[in-house]
This record gives C-alpha cells, structure tokens and sequence, in this order.
C-alpha cells in the first residue's frame, strides 16, 4: 500500500508572537500545511529541551519552535534565551543522528501572519523530503 | 610539609581565629584506596582530615544537596580546581553565600577511579599502595602489580585543564592557571569526526549500560532542582523501563540541563557502577559552548551563569525564514 506520507509537526508557539501569528494566518483565510500542530506556550524560552526530545521520540516528522523577534518579547529577554539554549539543544541531539533540519526555530511576530504560513509550508516541503521520523518505525529505538 | 599537613594546619588555625563553625575534607575511609567526607566541627579533630589522590569526591554537592544543616554557619571547604569551580557555580547561582564559606584550595594532580583499578586487580583487595613518580604499586595479600599513573586516574582527571582553584581564600601551595591538554582535545577530535550515524551507534552503546539509579545524578553539585524531570509524572516525560529507548532521554536531557554548568568534576562517571562514560558528551558540550558564547562554567565569580546570559547580537544561522 503506497499511502503518501503526510508529515506531523509538532509546534511549540509562544502565546503572544507566533500563536498569535497563527491566529492572523487563520482569520486571514491564508493556506497553510495542515501538518502543522501548534501548542501554546506563554513563551518560547518556557520550552524545556525534553520537551522538544519528547516530541520527536513520540513520532513527529518535525519540531518547530516559534517565539517573539530578538528585542520584542512580551517577558524582554525570554527569547534571547531560548536562542542560547536552542543552539546547544541542535548540538546534543545530534548524538541522537537526528538530523537537526528536523528540529527549528523561528521569529514570527503577532503581526507576520503570512510568514506563519509561509514557515508551515516550508518546513513541511522540508521534512517531506527527509522522510518520515525514523524512530516512528518501532516502538523501541 | 605535605599537603595534608598543611591542610590540618589551616583548619586548626581556621578554628582557633574562629572564622568557621564547621569544615569539610576528607578522611581516611574504612578500606585501602578509599576516604569518606569529613564534618569538622572543632579544630581538635584537624588530624582526621587528609588529601591525596584518593580524596575524589566533590564536597560543593553538600551545599545544594542537604544545605539546611549549613543554614547560618560559616563553612570552611576544601577544594580541588574542579570542586572550585563547583562552588562558584553554586555561589553564582545564590545556593551559596560566598561570605558564608572559607574557600581552601589544595594542588590536585588527579584523583583515582575506584573502578579502574578494580578492573585491573580483579576486584582483588588491595591493602598497600606505593606511589613512585608516574607509576603506582598496588600490593594485596598473594598479588602486586604496577601501572602507570594514567591508567588509575579517573578519566575526567586526564582530560582536565583547571586542575586548581580560581576562587580562594586559602591555597596550600601555588595555583596553577588554566594548563593545556592533548587528551580533552583528542577525545573532542574523536567525537567530531563521527557521522551522524556513528554518533547515534556511540551514543546507544553507552547509554544502553545505564540501570537508572541515578548515582550520577545524585552525586552531581549542579543537579539540584527539588523534583527531577525523571521523578515527575504528570506529565510523565520518560518511560521506566532500562531500555535505550528511556536511557537516552535521561542522559541527553541531564546533558542540557548542566550544559554550562557543567564543571567537569567526573563524579557522576566515578559513581556510575556501569561505568558508562558520562563526561564525553558533557565535554563536547562545553566545549560548543565555549566556542560560541566564550565562557567556561564556574571560572568567574561576579556575573552569572553562561546558560543565563545572552548577548543580542549572537550568531543565529539556524533560525528559520
């Protein structure tokens, strides 16, 4: 059976940038990947790493992290954080031969609703092209 | 004078100038190569405390571990370069007051790994231990062998590069800076060399060892939240079982929750009873960070922990659009 593989991402966006971001792309009536699962943070540096492992050890083809641009956090500094610890994140999980394409972040104000879309699209091309998760083939890795 | 002599000197005369209520070293343990944690509370008992390469545990654990019996107390420490920078971890993290401590360095030329050396006699009792320069004679009853330093000291010890103290009051002897070392940059060559494949087979065959008792967590200064991601279970984040599949989520969580607090100590490998290397992945880390955000965990005092800082203008190549 050659079903076509449908990519599932699992997004954690920040409640006052990127979901709101998400919401303008929705009341805009724009098109975007409905691979797309977002979750509601109040922000993008609230995101433990185990949540992002956990994500992707449950199955999901992609991970995206969306939070306010450098300078426009709700909490001021909450995302420069998140983009210290995201940049270790990306190098420690690539003892775990995960691709780290498959792990993102990205600055989506309230605003770009548009961008969201076209960020959902993108990532979603991406990971349709690598592949599904590799872990999602047996229970145990 | 040796370095325990003059370490009982100071914690006598700590005592008497009354600038301690209590003092931790480390005394003779109940068998060879071994020594415990020790609790001064009166300069009588100066005599107990010793140092030498036996001496491996890390005593800054205490401060954030039990701390309530320290509450109000003034602590007089003894501290090798990685127990150094253990407490200035924990000092810019508020765990410790640095008015409250009396920090005591001591010259440490690497400690031994209980565990090497049980591999190499055979789990064989070893009652006499004879150190002539780079080689050490262990002697038990029917056996005697003779190794090289580098083959009994812990493996953390052979890859350091702050063997002394950066923050003290007291340092018995002379402090050395920051030393190069061949080994810590081969072991990184090693590590960055792999595929992305190789690293995943390197990682599994590791982790796949662990039985989750978690010594190296219990054992480690900077881990010290009240409620461990791996004890919460709501939301359960990890399974239960020992297999790879659960393992690999508690070391590589572990990892980046001590990712710049990380001070390279090794106990978490010297306690491991599987004997999985857990400082690899640690270094590797340490050493990203190094290299982009410029700072080691526990060397400086004032400001704060690398992983609490930012600069706005940091690299970001890997934002997306």
């Amino acid at each position: 059976m050659n079903k076509e593989f449908v990519p599932r991402i699992t997004s954690f966006l920040c409640k006052w940038c990127s979901y709101t971001g998400a919401d303008l792309a929705g009341t805009s009536r724009l098109q975007y990947s409905a691979s797309i699962i977002p979750i509601q943070v109040m922000c993008s540096s609230r995101v433990d790493p185990v949540f992002l492992l956990k994500a992707y050890l449950s199955g999901s083809d992609g991970v995206l992290l969306g939070g306010c641009h450098p300078g426009d956090c709700h909490y001021e500094t909450g995302n420069y954080h998140t983009r210290r610890r995201f940049a270790i994140v990306r190098e420690v999980f690539e003892s775990l031969g995960l691709e780290s394409d498959r792990l993102r972040l990205s600055w989506i104000s309230a605003s770009e609703g548009p961008k969201f879309a076209r960020i959902a699209n993108e990532f979603t091309e991406e990971i349709r092209l690598l592949g599904e998760n590799p872990t999602r083939k047996s229970i145990f890795l | 004078m040796n370095v325990t002599a003059k370490l009982r000197e100071t914690i006598r005369e700590l005592f008497s100038a009354d600038k301690v209520d209590v003092f931790l070293a480390w005394e003779e343990g109940s068998l060879p190569m071994s020594s415990t944690p020790l609790f001064i509370t009166d300069g009588a008992q100066a005599d107990r405390a010793i140092f030498d390469p036996r001496c491996g545990n890390n005593l800054s654990v205490y401060f954030t571990k039990d701390s309530r019996q320290f509450r109000g107390k003034r602590v007089g420490i003894a501290v090798k370069g990685c127990d150094a920078r253990s407490l200035v971890l924990n000092i810019q993290e508020n765990q410790v007051l640095r008015d409250m401590v009396v920090i005591v360095g001591v010259p440490c030329n690497g400690v031994i790994d209980g565990k090497k050396i049980r591999r190499r006699t055979g789990g064989k009792q070893v009652t006499e231990v004879m150190e002539n320069g780079d080689s050490v004679t262990l002697k038990g009853p029917e056996f005697s062998i003779t190794l090289d330093r580098s083959e009994v000291l812990s493996s953390s010890c052979l890859r350091c590069v702050h063997p002394d103290a950066t923050e003290y009051d007291v340092f018995l002897g002379e402090a050395r800076a920051e030393v190069g070392n061949e080994n810590r940059r081969k072991a990184l060559d090693e590590v960055e060399a792999l595929s992305s494949a190789q690293r995943w087979e390197r990682t599994r065959k590791e982790y796949e060892k662990c039985i989750r008792c978690y010594a190296c967590r219990n054992v480690c200064p900077s881990c010290y939240c009240s409620e461990c991601f791996v004890d919460q279970n709501d939301p359960q984040w990890i399974g239960g079982t020992c297999d790879v599949t659960d393992t690999v989520i508690f070391h590589l969580i572990r990892n980046l929750h001590v990712a710049g607090r990380c001070v390279e100590c090794g106990a978490c490998a010297r306690a491991c009873p599987m004997d999985i290397d857990l400082l690899l992945l640690n270094l590797k880390t340490a050493e990203e960070i190094k290299k982009r955000f410029g700072d080691t965990a526990g060397i400086r005092i004032d400001g704060r922990p690398v992983m609490a800082e930012f600069r706005e203008d940091e690299k970001q190549e890997f934002i997306m659009g």
